[in-house]
């Protein structure tokens, strides 16, 4: 059995929509992974609390994705939607990264800054909000933006607990008409088509911000 | 603890297999990410254009993806069969080779110019140069990175469950399904699995501090203690360089 183009032209629509299913989970989880990462960075610097949490974001950074996800899903109430656990777990694992990078950051600002903010008796939600993070997190954006095509290509891992996104689609079209050929090869292009380009733009974002 | 107590022989098996698929990947991983590192460094086009391409399409498509084509596309239009275990260590291998191959090529090209003038000047075959003069120097600059991508390795492994192969999270999986504890039998293999992750960060920092020995520079810290402070920022970072 050769590549069959015309079956495979046939696939691409399906595939495409798997696609977009991918590129949601993986933004939605991005989205939580941001925001999640960044409390746990803060969180880290509070007496008692913060040695609690940094040693569970360190044992989930420690621990392979697919498991966390078999683990809730497993676990989860029935009314959540494999997508909503996928997005969850997705953004909880890629937390435990980004905090790392929010807390170099945080660590990278210089220590006069700090001095200044003292000197001037801000109040600690300026320091934070109008001194430190943002100087922090302008450091940080192209190693931010390298965990976005990293979980992107965990995307598929979703798989495994039936989110219908693009290598489920793909794994359905093969146990369906036996042709996995095409549709395994169409989704690595697929991911070749969003992670080429995505690496690009992240590339001239660090030398854009390497130079400040 | 019953639970635990029955089932650990399987689990202690199913790291096992972890472990196995792990040292066979970063073997593989090696090989591939020096033959491809050093070929991007060459003047040449062609070898240039052959490292890019490898190191494009690994980094760019997932793992599992490669995994699932290699194991289930192939048979579809050859007549050969991967064996599942093998198709799984290809995967794995080729996918961080990848990430190796960036991290041996911008470890070489980190070594001063000066360095390969000095071997020209010398008349130094190419192999002699590279072997004797370069890559000792390249080598302490790779080994935590290295580090860092075996350990990504394993976690990654866990993805071979998929296709059959009976790693630990397979076993826990069956655990599930065996006993309905959910709670255990996934409990099990993340705690194994962090029992893992962490002996590997303690060989790399041991291999780290005999690279750093050996080529006179200050030791990472001293005794069991210098082992048992908290792992630095890189190592177990998802590396990502793409």
């Amino acid at each position: 059995m050769m590549w069959d183009t015309e079956f495979a032209v046939g696939i691409l629509p399906q595939l495409l929509e798997g696609l977009v299913v991918t590129v949601q989970a993986t933004l939605l989880g991005y989205a939580v992974a941001l925001v999640l990462g960044l409390a746990v960075a803060l969180v880290r610097r509070v007496r008692v609390v913060g040695p609690i949490v940094f040693a569970v974001f360190e044992f989930i950074r420690s621990t392979p994705l697919l498991v966390q996800l078999f683990f809730v899903f497993y676990l989860a109430p029935a009314n959540l939607t494999p997508l909503t656990i996928g997005v969850a777990v997705l953004g909880v694992h890629y937390a435990a990264y980004t905090a790392e990078v929010y807390r170099s950051g945080i660590e990278g600002v210089a220590k006069g800054q700090w001095e200044a903010c003292r000197a001037l008796s801000l109040p600690p939600l300026r320091v934070w909000g109008a001194v430190v993070l943002p100087q922090a997190i302008r450091k940080v954006i192209p190693a931010l933006g390298n965990y976005l095509i990293a979980m992107f290509k965990d995307t598929p891992l979703l798989f495994a607990i039936t989110v219908h996104e693009m290598m489920f689609v793909a794994d359905t079209i093969g146990s369906e008409t036996f042709r996995s050929m095409e549709a395994y090869t169409l989704v690595g292009l697929l991911f070749l088509l969003v992670s080429v380009p995505s690496a690009i733009v992240i590339r001239r974002l660090e030398r854009r911000y390497a130079a400040v | 603890m019953d639970f635990f107590v029955s089932t650990f022989p399987m689990y202690l098996a199913g790291a096992g297999i972890t472990l196995l698929l792990t040292v066979a990947g970063s073997a593989l991983a090696f090989v591939l990410a020096m033959a491809i590192g050093i070929l991007g460094t060459l003047r040449n086009p062609v070898a240039r254009g052959i490292a890019t391409f490898y190191t494009e399409v690994f980094r760019g498509v997932a793992a599992l993806v490669v995994m699932f084509w290699l194991a289930f596309a192939i048979p579809q239009i050859t007549p050969y069969q991967l064996d599942i275990n093998f198709a799984a260590i290809l995967a794995l291998g080729l996918n961080v080779g990848a990430y190796g191959a960036e991290v041996v090529r911008a470890s070489i090209n980190a070594v001063p110019r000066a360095q390969t003038e000095a071997t020209v000047a010398l008349n130094m075959s190419w192999a002699r140069r590279t072997w004797r003069v370069i890559l000792p120097q390249a080598w302490a600059q790779m080994l935590p990175t290295f580090g860092n991508l075996v350990i990504e390795l394993m976690k990654a492994s866990a993805i071979v469950s998929l296709v059959g192969v009976a790693d630990l999270t397979q076993i826990a999986n069956q655990q599930r399904a065996a006993t309905g504890d959910t709670v255990m039998a996934f409990t099990s293999a993340l705690v194994m699995y962090f029992v893992l992750a962490q002996l590997l960060v303690l060989g790399v920092r041991l291999l780290e501090r005999r690279a750093n020995r050996r080529l006179g520079r200050a030791p990472a810290g001293g005794g069991l203690l210098g082992l048992l402070r908290p792992p630095s920022p890189s190592t177990g970072a998802k590396v990502t360089a793409l």
